[in-house]
């Protein structure tokens, strides 16, 4: 385990194009679907939260908002009446670690031998926030210097490699880091007995592939990393059953909608591409709009246009 | 109150694949989009669909969705009634083809809320119009309205009417698709009672067919498929015509083409 010691002022991590105003979030519900298994998919503002119950607790990915961490943890209380155990990050934009600093609070750590590490009983006080090391990075700041987010809502378990291993509520979770996709610490979260895997925002049924070039994320580390998902997924029959996905955005999915969204992503960037390879201006790239015919589906989010996510993906194949 | 069936529609029925025959058997030809209400996004889309894409492991098995199913083979349909009250709680439809089944809810339940899981078959629910069995489905997965790229998107809400005149039954598909479909799109099919009927399994096993670079998408890009000619020249069918449309779907679309000049080397 790694525990962060940087000091911090509060301050707010949002990329624009992503979730709404946290002023409009009064009225907000949050549903609760079961997705397979063990795992529920929580519905509200933001990205969707995975749960995971059993006698162990709680493990929850991603938090939405701290406005909707009260009504979070009612969701949380319909499924489970274990304490929040383990929060995990899928990486770090406001509208999917806005809620760690209260639901961490509200949550303990089972502490003792090196979790507990040095400092004792105060491990044990609220739940583990588990994510990639660049999603650390790009929450917090170098002593002396203002972080995005405050202290509380940071990671206390990081990992550098591929992947961390977890065994809670009697099954396999892997935690698996996909690099330079949305962002450059991307996680997806797969409960292996359950057979539902919680993708962040690798994968929405509502909007192109958010792509934070700033943050590292890139089209073909991206759609390597929606590659990567469909290898872990098993169908029932054709396209359909078995993995259960839960997007970073929208509905409850399986590999039939990951399998669409691939084959669009893929497609639009062989387009790009092609035009790149010709000497096409940025500018001429979009005026051929090579994402109309998905843009009925896709293009409606003023947050993230078709004229975005199309800059996007030519300045990471023009690198 | 429960719905109570006005007509029996459970048994085996056999297709009658006179109607649109090309279309189901044989199969649509490429380039023919003709008698689809499509916007210009979906014709897009179907000009860039390279048929090999059917070919990728994940493609093969892939069943045909709830409102395209009815274009093949037989079915069979039957009740699920409650034992106590014999109320007509749910129709059930197993397709031949893919082995798809789907069910009717006919107790009255609402329809899902829309972050819920969208499959093949769709979310449906019945009622009955007289003798008439009205069907509505939301939740449908991406499908196609022609089966050679013409997509059909997860946002459409299918209306069937199931009417049985006899040993004759007459499925009546309206799909409503905001997203790539300009006017509804209609089709029917008819089907006839079948009292010996069985219908077979219908396995299905992914193979890799080609080996290709992980993650390769067949497609064409915009302006280059080759094969967009072939039907305009084979039938004589001016370029308009075969890209479909809605216009294109109503009998006096015929004496439109009529004025309109032959493709180049037409036979």
């Amino acid at each position: 385990m790694k525990t962060l010691f940087l000091a911090a002022v509060f301050g707010a991590a949002t990329f624009a194009q992503e979730g709404p105003v946290p002023g409009n979030l009064a009225n907000t519900e949050i549903h609760v679907l079961p997705a397979q298994g063990n795992v529920y998919m929580l519905v509200g503002a933001g990205g969707n939260i995975a749960v995971q119950v059993g006698h162990d607790g709680a493990l929850i990915v991603d938090t939405q908002y701290a406005q909707l961490a009260d009504k979070i943890l009612a969701a949380i209380k319909k499924v489970s009446d274990r304490p929040l155990r383990y929060i995990v990050n899928t990486h770090y934009h406001a509208d999917h670690i806005g809620g760690n600093e209260p639901l961490r609070k509200a949550g303990a750590t089972i502490a003792g031998g090196n979790v507990a590490g040095d400092l004792g009983a105060a491990a044990s006080e609220g739940a583990q926030i588990i994510a990639h090391d660049n999603v650390a990075k790009r929450m917090t700041a170098p002593t002396g210097q203002q972080a995005p987010t405050p202290t509380g809502a940071w990671p206390t378990d990081t990992f550098i490699d591929d992947e961390k291993k977890l065994w809670f509520n009697g099954e396999g979770i892997e935690i698996i880091h996909l690099p330079n996709a949305h962002t450059d610490g991307d996680s997806i979260v797969f409960f292996r007995r359950s057979d539902v895997i919680a993708t962040g925002d690798l994968f929405t049924t509502t909007d192109y592939p958010v792509i934070d070039v700033a943050a590292g994320g890139t089209i073909n580390g991206f759609i390597n990393g929606v590659n990567r998902i469909l290898d872990l997924v098993i169908t029932v029959y054709g396209q359909e059953g078995g993995t259960m996905i839960i997007p970073g955005h929208g509905r409850l999915s399986d590999a039939g909608d990951l399998i669409n969204y691939r084959e669009m992503i893929t497609i639009i960037r062989d387009r790009v591409q092609d035009m790149v390879k010709k000497g096409m201006t940025l500018e001429q790239v979009k005026a051929a709009k090579p994402t109309f015919d998905y843009d009925p589906l896709y293009g409606s989010n003023p947050r993230w246009t078709p004229d975005m996510f199309v800059e996007a993906v030519y300045k990471t194949l023009k690198k | 109150m429960l719905a109570s069936a006005q007509v029996n529609l459970s048994g085996v029925w056999s297709s009658r694949l006179d109607e649109d025959f090309p279309d189901r058997l044989a199969g649509p030809e490429l380039g023919d989009y003709g008698g689809l209400p499509i916007n210009a996004a979906d014709r897009l889309r179907a000009t860039s669909w390279n048929a090999s894409l059917i070919t990728l492991p994940e493609y093969q098995c892939r069943v045909h969705p709830s409102d395209y199913a009815a274009s093949f083979a037989d079915i069979r349909m039957w009740e699920d009634r409650d034992r106590d009250t014999q109320e007509l709680v749910a129709i059930h439809i197993h397709h031949f083809a893919w082995a798809t089944e789907r069910t009717i809810w006919m107790d009255g339940r609402p329809h899902p809320p829309d972050y819920a899981l969208h499959t093949a078959m769709g979310f449906s629910t019945g009622k009955w119009d007289g003798d008439i069995l009205t069907v509505t489905t939301t939740h449908l997965k991406e499908g196609w309205a022609r089966r050679n790229g013409v997509a059909r998107s997860d946002r459409a809400t299918v209306t069937e009417h199931f009417i049985r005149h006899g040993d004759d039954l007459t499925w009546v598909i309206v799909v409503n698709d905001p997203v790539y479909f300009t006017e509804p799109l209609f089709r029917s099919r008819d089907y006839v009672f079948n009292a010996t009927g069985q219908i077979a399994p219908y396995p299905c096993e992914s193979v890799t067919e080609i080996i290709r670079p992980k993650g390769q998408i067949p497609h064409y890009l915009p302006n280059t498929n080759p094969f967009l000619k072939e039907y305009q020249v084979n039938h004589g069918i001016p370029e308009q015509a075969a890209m479909g449309g809605a216009e294109t779907m109503y009998p006096e679309y015929k004496q439109k083409i009529a004025t309109m000049p032959k493709p180049g080397g037409a036979k």
